[in-house]
């Protein structure tokens, strides 16, 4: 008995796997609450993007409404993402900065060159340690944070057209006031 | 008329396809010799139908018939022939079409060559490919018809998307579709066996050939790939952990497990339940590959037509094929028994122990592939897994497995000595420690990565040509002419030796590339010079040129060094009017030691522009290695004892027996 079910594993195995893929399917991605919301957003200071020694520091942000956009020259999905970035940064409704997570500076910087760059300034997270401290565990991700450097809003997952119309750009409106 | 003969022909394979699953496995099992008999005949009819639907695609793309959609969607009337042609394969029906035309080819192949199996066994094998078959060419009659008018005619294509317009794109997806769709033999080899209750020594050595065959052309068709991403993307990558890639690397993986275990249940009579499991798998995580990719669950750069309908299709093919063989190996595999014993220290472990890294790793790669879909599943948020995962999970998984490649082929079958191989091994460690120490040091700095990639890849060379060197000796009192000494071992042996010396040379080309390549962004202007280690890049500027089916810039790079020319660097950056696309197309002089990559970013003011300059050094080693691999295959393919079938003791027996025991 017990033999005959080893050999069962396989076949399990792969109808769990069956069940994910079904799921996957029509799945549409959508936003699960994060424990950092209504928390204070973690300090960090780091190099800037294509320029050598200058770094930046999210101190620097007190007092204004911002977008940090966790992405990296490596990822797909930032790829989907960027020209809805880039229509945002066009209105100028907000300030978005870039954290480009586990990323050479090359390789982003010549994604930014193709295909535009939606970014205020863009920090550099090589080693992944600022996004440990904002709980990244997948890119894109995009926090929205308040004047008060507290964490309003996290988007995990590309930002659709209909997320940033129906939950960025009210809860921005309703920040600025 | 003639898309309407494609159609047709697309029906008719699907029947025969029906036919030939169907009837035969009925006549085996009720031991009708009448339905029996139909699989060879209905398994050519399928290929001849296909053949004819694939010719008549062709054609459609030929003459520019853009009454038919899918033609009007990937093609152009100023699109060059050659890639009109490769056009049938550039969107989604037409890779769907080429998958089961390979498919057919290698049915095709199976009822003209394994010609020496027992009756009953060569019918359930052809049934089960038929079986496979008519899944795919429903798939494609009832979601994907390549053959649908678009009513009315367009006046011209919507053109073949730019990045596709290369060579590469004609010889890429054919090879790596040979390659994974070959796995199918594999497959249908354990299914039929499984069926058959026949799994033993003989199974395997049948199977062998076949599998090696498939092995050679999916690592052709991933170095293509490879190579072909390198020069086309402009970045000078040339690997990305893309879903798509993955999907190709994951069946290499356990296709290359296979191989291996393939050869201990031929040899050895062991592992059998392990290797139909391989066999089964290797296939699964080709059809996988084929629904991540066509579903469009995965988001991919490689995704070009993406649609749930046809996902969901190809996932109930997916539950049918897979499940149905994972449950006929659930009911059969019990009773198959373990087969020989062996000793820990023994070639049969150390070859188990490859088995289970090669394995470890795809299921990595997998879970890499498969970890957004499982958090999206789980309603925890669409993300994307990317290199940083790769590069750690892969490499720490395969350095061991690595080390042991050394290892393996020194030790005996049943039982070896530890001692006796630290021996044999003491001066390939030597060298390998010293390389590693050395070779950093010359490149530029010593890192730990770098010495342990010089290490693992000089370790594979130098234990390779140690054993070599001992086969010789072995040898040396019975055949003391050297000439005559190397011509006498089998060719089995220096297959292994070469693919296990293409690790070697891959392995290093990726170290090197990896740990010294460098790379500069400039701004260039006319006759600016660009000066990096003692290379010289002169920019003479950019003119204007115009393509078949493009307008293009095109840069001119003169290199030098201590005033001498090296290369001229013709850089582009083109402009496709049709999808109004901007493509890159960096220019590269390839060399041995290293390769010289120049591509064109933006236009400046005044005649300048942006410019990547790359230095990537040993890059070429990484396909050289890849190709070493593949002609490793076709030596193991081409060894002769496969064309002696069941004659025990012949000279040739005995050959085989002294490749795998010293």
């Amino acid at each position: 008995m017990n033999r005959a079910i080893k050999f069962l594993i396989p076949l399990i195995l792969f109808l769990i796997a069956v069940g994910f893929l079904a799921k996957g399917l029509f799945l549409d991605p959508h936003e699960v609450p994060s424990p950092l919301v209504g928390k204070p957003a973690p300090r960090f200071q780091a190099p800037i993007l294509g320029e050598g020694s200058k770094t930046f520091s999210s101190e620097e942000m007190k007092g204004k409404v911002w977008l940090l956009n966790v992405w990296a020259s490596w990822c797909p999905a930032c790829r989907d993402e960027h020209p809805v970035l880039m229509a945002m940064a066009k209105t100028g409704q907000i300030a978005i900065y870039g954290l480009d997570y586990k990323d050479t500076d090359a390789e982003a910087q010549a994604v930014l060159k193709e295909h535009g760059n939606p970014y205020n300034t863009v920090a550099t997270d090589a080693d992944g340690k600022i996004g440990i401290d904002y709980g990244v565990y997948g890119v894109p991700e995009t926090y929205v944070i308040d004047k008060a450097g507290v964490i309003r809003y996290k988007q995990i997952g590309p930002i659709t057209e209909e997320i940033l119309l129906t939950k960025i750009v009210p809860l921005l409106k309703e920040l600025e006031r | 008329m003639i898309p309407e003969i494609g159609q047709l022909s697309l029906i008719l394979a699907f029947c025969f396809a029906i036919i030939q699953g169907i009837l035969p496995l009925i006549g085996v099992w009720k031991n009708n010799a009448t339905l029996s008999n139909f699989a060879v005949p209905a398994a050519r009819a399928q290929f001849v139908f296909i053949a004819l639907a694939f010719i008549c695609l062709g054609y459609s793309f030929y003459a520019n018939d853009f009454s038919v959609l899918y033609v009007a969607s990937n093609s152009n009337s100023h699109l060059p022939l050659v890639y009109r042609l490769a056009a049938v394969w550039g969107g989604h029906e037409g890779s769907m079409l080429l998958w089961v035309s390979i498919l057919a080819v290698w049915t095709m192949a199976v009822t003209m060559f394994a010609k020496g199996l027992p009756k009953s066994f060569r019918i359930r094998l052809i049934a089960v490919m038929g079986l496979v078959s008519v899944g795919f060419l429903a798939f494609i009659i009832f979601t994907s018809n390549p053959f649908e008018r678009l009513v009315p005619a367009a006046l011209d294509g919507r053109d073949l998307n730019p990045l596709l317009q290369d060579p590469g794109m004609v010889f890429h997806p054919p090879v790596l579709y040979m390659g994974y769709v070959g796995f199918s033999v594999a497959f249908a080899f354990a299914i039929a066996a499984l069926l058959d209750g026949r799994l033993d020594v003989t199974w395997a050595r049948w199977t062998r050939p076949w599998t090696t065959v498939a092995w050679v052309f999916l690592t052709l068709g991933i170095a293509f790939g490879s190579e072909w991403a390198y020069y086309e993307l402009g970045w000078g990558g040339w690997w990305f952990w893309d879903a798509v890639e993955n999907a190709s690397f994951m069946p290499w993986l356990i296709g290359t497990a296979l191989i291996h275990s393939l050869a201990v249940t031929e040899k050895r009579d062991a592992f059998k339940v392990w290797t139909v499991l391989l066999s089964i798998c290797a296939f699964s995580l080709s059809l996988l590959g084929t629904f991540l990719v066509r579903s469009g669950v995965l988001t991919s750069v490689h995704a070009f037509a993406t649609d749930p309908g046809r996902g969901l299709f190809i996932l109930i093919y997916l539950v049918v094929v897979i499940g149905g063989a994972l449950l006929l190996f659930a009911l059969r595999a019990p009773t198959v028994g373990l087969g020989e014993r062996f000793e820990v220290v023994s070639r049969e472990s150390m070859l188990l122990a490859n088995n289970v890294v090669l394995a470890a790793a795809a299921s990595s790669v997998l879970l890499g592939t498969m970890y957004p879909l499982l958090m999206d599943a789980l309603g925890a948020g669409k993300i994307s897994v990317g290199p940083p995962y790769f590069d750690a999970v892969f490499v720490a998984i395969m350095v061991p497995g690595i080390f042991l490649m050394g290892l393996g082929p020194l030790a005996k079958w049943k039982k070896t000595s530890l001692p006796e191989i630290g021996t044999r091994l003491r001066v390939a460690a030597v060298i390998s420690v010293v390389s590693a120490l050395l070779v950093p040091s010359v490149m530029g700095k010593l890192t730990l990565m770098a010495a342990v990639g010089v290490f693992l890849g000089i370790w594979v060379m130098s234990t390779s040509l140690i054993l070599l060197g001992n086969r010789i000796k072995t040898r040396q009192a019975a055949v003391p002419n050297l000439i005559e000494n190397l011509k006498g071992i089998p060719l089995a042996f220096y297959a292994m030796l070469l693919a296990h010396i293409g690790i070697g040379v891959f392995i290093l080309g990726v170290t090197l590339v990896k740990g010294y390549e460098s790379e500069q962004d400039l701004r260039m202007e006319v006759n600016d010079v660009a000066q990096i280690g003692n290379l010289e890049f002169r920019f003479e500027g950019a003119k204007e040129v115009a393509g078949p089916n493009y307008l293009s810039s095109q840069g001119k790079f003169i290199v030098t060094s201590n005033n001498k020319e090296v290369a001229v660097l013709h850089p582009e950056k083109r402009f496709y009017p049709v999808q109004g696309a901007m493509m890159t197309e960096a220019d590269i002089e390839p060399g041995v030691i290293k390769d010289l990559y120049v591509s064109l970013g933006e236009p400046l003011e005044n005649g300048a522009w942006s410019v990547r300059i790359y230095i990537k050094p040993f890059v070429r080693w990484i396909w050289a290695g890849c190709i070493l691999m593949a002609l490793g295959g076709v030596l193991a393919f081409s060894d002769r004892r496969y064309r002696v079938v069941n004659k025990k003791n012949t000279k040739e027996t005995q050959d085989l027996q002294e490749a795998f025991e010293s």
